[in-house]
């Protein structure tokens, strides 16, 4: 045993030992998100918005403290895992990364953010949202996208208003994402004097939703909230077609992509669902098209957001006069930035104030942008683009 | 009332592809006693290859039950071929090793088909293309599809058309022969090796068959989608008498009634607050939310593992199952 | 026994031996640090793997019983941990009132699985401890309603790490001109507790109580036969081997500071009997290789093959962890067939497998 461990952790040295010999002194920036596994597409299109703002500060020649910086990008792959996710992190903090955008899924922003806490270097996330990361209370802890909180009121909002439900059922596929927004769900309709029937559940790998279903069609709610995923969430409809159940369907941003058309097929059409941020597609100009040059393809979802961060970093950089986190970390808390997804300031949590949630619908198999909620007030999103292209 | 005969319809449907899974579990175990863990993995490949297929046939002109047709008829095969080479490759050479050995080989088995399915078909969520147009009758209140009622209609006939040849072939013969003493039936001349192998080569192309059925049902297919389907079925073979072919049936159709009536009537049945003398210990939270819940229908994925549990604790050998010697 | 450890021949080398590995174990995290604190930081998940394969190597290897659901009782402790020392309840008990509690419960759930399966046939129990430990993993996702036991599938953040008075393991200190990072501190913890776990290993081996599983295993209706109650034979390998998991599942939780359900599926079940598996069922040395080896891979693939292929091809053809996975499955089907009693083979196993083969 003691042979073969050796051999291991010098193979190991060896590699790390290879892999440290590449890096230059250069000012490094960590980027962590699933770059293999399910949402690998996604983190790879984190990882292109960070990449865009670095390569573009790099072209830009800044001088801080003196000097001609140049900023290298430590791109890592977290495998969507918390365990992988904070030996990351690990690896982050022993590179001296000077910050880090990331991770993408909450589960594993949470535990990694307390090892960037601990080692005092700030990270900004462009799209985990859940709460109860800023919560934590965590000094340099940042996120640019809207929280479940926030994300979860604007659609059963948009529903109550929009739709004038008397009952609504809430599913949720009972998971931390899932359960986290259904729950904002249904505290918020509860509060705008809606009923909602007692909870029921499936799994992230539910394929029969018949035996709920029919359940729920005995209770006849008006509309139905699903959260969970687009794989499940696609037969949910579906089969609630089938059994003729009338409900109006909404879904969180898991489930507001195309292929809910693709599952479900007819029965997908009309359905709601959130996002929360903007749509790539209503990010700056500038920005759209400079990533189209660079990457050949269009931002997939939270590219904007990941590329706001990683220059939110360098400005805050810039103007404190230095890359040492200590030194940036005060001026990054207070700075305002308007980037490629809007006007950004942080509030006294880390989170973003007034982040915007859009509200889509399904229209001949695609989503498409309805309304965009903004510091609690909607705005069709027609007017929305106007006021921004104004 | 209609919710509680659409419940059962749900049941009989879900109850029908287990049924159809769980055969080939029986079959094996029947045959050599062995828990043939990669099963539900041989019912994946099945919809996978059948999800190529009909995606390719989907663009043509053809009609679409041929379409699902030649799905079925390219999937049978290639999981014949599965199936075949992993009775020759991973559990024959161990044929006579202790049990334990061929249970792991299995598992190895059902990892490695998993992985390469998704290093095919990679590890997105497939969508079925939607060419079957599904028509929904209602009777006696209850809404029924075509799919549903061709899946139920399918999995009879196979039942039937099973024990025909189990009970009035020669091969039907020289199968339950070597179940009883493959020793003896070796002796009076049955090839015991050819007759296994046709056993794992039978099962997998009902697993194919099984694995278009839900492909198409569900409309999604996915290189996991045979871990948790195999695990019920297994909880359904052993549930009718593990080794039994009409058992495996009963189990399969029991198992599928249990799970979507106790999905739909569970959350019910345990609310506190429906209970005048339980509803004072919770009086708050009744007043507050009307309900206090304590098992809802996220506990459906249980039933299938109580089942399993209290039926091997209980009564090992099944509902229809005769009493096996404990051959440790 | 493994001749490394043949004290009667040649005790002098022994004795080197085991001061060499010893040296070896208490430089290492200072070796890895000086790479990286993440090695130090694998290094620490691969001992809480080798704390529950040792764990496992007890019902599967000394006693003969596979179970399939082994990582409940790692989740088992895991939440006991992080229900007593985190803002979840409030509470903050101190780890070493914690660790026992957890061992208890633990413990407690390995009867409860096996009093009633005890009769069972070897592939049956498989699968229903396979379903016992997706009961449980299903009941921890859950019992966040009606009442909030376990927070459900949010997971139980903020939990404490160990500290013993003011001494806390999350803290870096420096000591005597040495960094003494968190990790590093939980690296010695988890050494020694490793250690101690070893050492009853080696000693339940050779006792009463290891003769008698050995016994039950070979063959249970003699071992009844020579007077050894085998019922409280095999309910006490499953309480042992619970209770070494739901130590390690505590140490998890201190060292993660966050645990949810996902962390205890079935996957990591079927992982730690590989690594059983691997080593060589019923070795004890075995199995620490086969822990070892199968904790590292996706290391050292994340640090060979990622690169390696996008070198090769620019992007990743086939993922690290697809790979891990092959490499388990292939392990456990092609050492079934052609090295049956694993890598380094208990001397038992060996004679019994030949046997078998004469017999056949």
């Amino acid at each position: 045993m003691r042979r073969i461990s050796l051999i291991v952790v010098a193979a190991g040295a060896a590699v790390a030992l290879a892999g440290c010999s590449k890096e230059s002194p250069d000012i490094k920036i960590g980027h962590a998100a699933p770059l293999t596994g399910g949402i690998a597409h996604l983190g790879k299109d984190n990882e292109n918005g960070a990449r865009l703002a670095i390569e573009q500060a790099n072209e830009a020649k800044l001088k801080i403290g003196g000097k001609e910086v140049k900023f290298t990008l430590l791109a890592e792959d977290d495998q969507a895992d918390p365990k992988v996710g904070t030996t990351v992190a690990q690896k982050m903090v022993d590179a001296k990364v000077a910050g880090v955008v990331g991770h993408l899924n909450s589960g594993v922003t949470i535990p990694a953010s307390a090892l960037y806490k601990d080692a005092g270097i700030p990270m900004i996330t462009g799209s985990a949202t859940n709460p109860k990361l800023t919560e934590q209370g965590f000094k340099g802890i940042f996120r640019v996208v809207a929280r479940d909180d926030q994300q979860g009121p604007s659609v059963a909002n948009y529903l109550a208003s929009q739709n004038k439900p008397k009952l609504v059922a809430v599913i949720d596929d009972a998971t931390a994402y899932g359960e986290g927004l259904a729950n904002e769900v249904e505290k918020t309709l509860k509060a705008a004097g809606v009923d909602v029937l007692p909870r029921e559940k499936g799994t992230d790998k539910t394929t029969d939703w018949k035996a709920v279903l029919t359940k729920l069609k005995g209770r006849t709610p008006d509309a139905i909230f699903y959260g969970g995923m687009d794989a499940t969430g696609g037969p949910l409809i579906k089969q609630a077609r089938e059994l003729d159940v009338k409900a109006v369907f909404a879904f969180g941003d898991g489930a507001c992509t195309d292929k809910m058309s693709e599952l479900a097929g007819a029965a997908a059409e009309g359905l709601l669902c959130s996002q929360a941020g903007i749509p790539p597609q209503a990010a700056t100009k500038a920005f759209l098209e400079a990533y189209k040059k660079r990457f050949n393809a269009d931002p997939i979802l939270y590219a904007p957001f990941t590329y706001d961060a990683a220059n939110l970093i360098i400005e805050a950089m810039k103007q404190a006069d230095s890359t040492e986190p200590a030194k940036y970390l005060p001026v990054l808390e207070k700075r305002v930035h308007n980037g490629a997804s809007g006007r950004i300031e942080f509030d006294a949590k880390g989170d973003r104030k007034d982040a915007e949630i859009t509200i889509f619908t399904m229209k001949g198999g695609k989503v498409e942008p309805l309304a965009v909620v903004k510091g609690g007030t909607t705005q069709s999103f027609a007017d929305f683009m106007k006021a921004a292209g104004g | 009332m209609d919710i509680f005969l659409q419940q059962v319809v749900n049941g009989l449907t879900l109850g029908s592809v287990y049924a159809i899974v769980a055969l080939g579990y029986t079959m094996v175990y029947g045959i050599i006693q062995l828990i043939n863990f990669a099963h539900g993995e041989v019912v994946m490949i099945g919809a996978m290859v059948a999800f190529s297929v009909i995606t390719v046939l989907a663009g043509t002109a053809m009609p679409p039950l041929l379409v699902v047709l030649t799905g079925v008829a390219c999937a049978v095969p290639v999981c014949m071929l599965v199936g075949y080479g992993m009775e020759r490759l991973a559990y024959r050479p161990l044929r006579r090793a202790p049990r334990l050995a061929p249970l792991i080989t299995a598992i190895g088995v059902s990892i490695i088909l998993q992985h390469l399915a998704l290093l095919v078909w990679s590890r997105n969520v497939m969508a079925f293309p939607q060419i079957i147009r599904a028509e929904t009758y209602t009777v006696g209140g209850a809404a029924i599809t075509n799919v549903q009622v061709a899946i139920v209609l399918l999995c009879v006939a196979i039942m039937g058309g099973l024990a025909f040849l189990v009970y009035r072939t020669r091969l039907g013969t020289a199968m339950r022969a070597t179940a009883q003493n493959p020793q003896v039936a070796g002796l009076m001349g049955v090839d015991v090796n050819r007759v296994i192998a046709a056993t794992f080569v039978i099962g997998a192309g009902l697993a194919a068959v099984a694995g278009v059925m839900v492909g198409t049902y569900y409309g999604i297919a996915q290189y996991t989608m045979g871990s948790i389907l195999g695990l019920k079925a297994f909880a359904a073979a052993v549930l009718g008498g593990i080794g039994n072919i009409p058992g495996a049936m009963l189990g399969g159709v029991l198992l599928g009634v249990v799970e979507a009536l106790g999905a739909g009537y569970i959350g019910d049945v345990t609310d506190m607050c429906r209970y005048s003398w339980l509803a004072g210990l919770v009086e708050e939270r009744c007043r507050a939310d009307g309900h206090f819940i304590l098992f809802g229908s996220n506990y459906q994925d249980v039933f299938a593992f109580v089942v399993l549990i209290l039926v091997l604790v209980l009564r090992p050998s099944g509902l229809l199952g005769e009493r096996v010697g404990d051959r440790a | 026994m493994h001749p490394l450890f043949d004290t009667k021949n040649s005790p002098r080398l022994v004795w080197a031996g085991v001061a060499v590995v010893a040296l070896t174990l208490l430089v290492l995290p200072f070796a890895l640090a000086q790479i990286g604190t993440t090695w130090v930081r694998i290094t620490n998940y691969a001992i809480l793997y080798v704390l529950l394969a040792l764990g496992l190597n007890i019902v599967v290897g000394f006693a003969g019983l596979l179970d399939l659901g082994y990582i409940a009782f790692y989740a088992v402790g895991a939440y006991t941990y992080a229900l007593l020392a985190s803002p979840h309840f409030g509470l903050h008990l101190p780890f070493w009132a914690i660790l026992p509690i957890g061992a208890l419960v633990a413990a407690f759930f390995g009867v409860l699985l096996g009093a009633p399966t005890l009769k069972l046939r070897g592939d049956y129990l498989a699968i229903v401890t396979l379903g016992f430990g997706e009961i449980v993993r299903i009941f921890l996702n859950n019992l966040s309603r009606p009442v909030n036991l376990t927070n459900g599938p949010q997971g139980v953040t903020g939990i404490d790490p160990f500290s013993l008075g003011d001494f806390s393991f999350a803290r870096s200190e420096t000591f005597l001109g040495l960094t003494f990072s968190g990790p590093i501190k939980y690296y010695y913890l988890l050494l020694a507790v490793m250690v101690g776990i070893l050492a009853l290993n080696v000693r339940l081996q050779d006792s009463r109580i290891g003769r008698a599983w050995e016994a039950v295993r070979e063959d249970e209706t003699a071992a009844r036969a020579m007077g050894i109650n085998t019922t409280h034979m095999k309910l006490l390998a499953f309480a042992m081997g619970a209770t070494f998991g739901g130590v390690a599942g505590g140490m998890f939780s201190a060292i993660q500071g966050f645990i949810s359900p996902e962390s205890f599926i079935l996957v990591e079940s079927i992982l730690v009997v590989s690594m059983v598996v691997l080593g060589g069922m019923g070795n004890i040395w075995g199995v620490v290789l086969g822990a070892v080896l199968l904790s590292f891979v996706p290391e050292i693939l994340r640090w060979t093959v990622e690169p390696m292929q996008r070198a090769l091809f620019g992007h990743m053809l086939v993922e690290p962890e697809v790979i891990r996975m092959l490499i388990f499955g292939f392990a456990l089907v092609l050492i079934m067939l052609y090295r049956p009693a694993g890598l380094l083979p208990s001397a038992v196993r060996k004679r019994e497998l030949a046997r078998d083969d004469d017999a056949a």
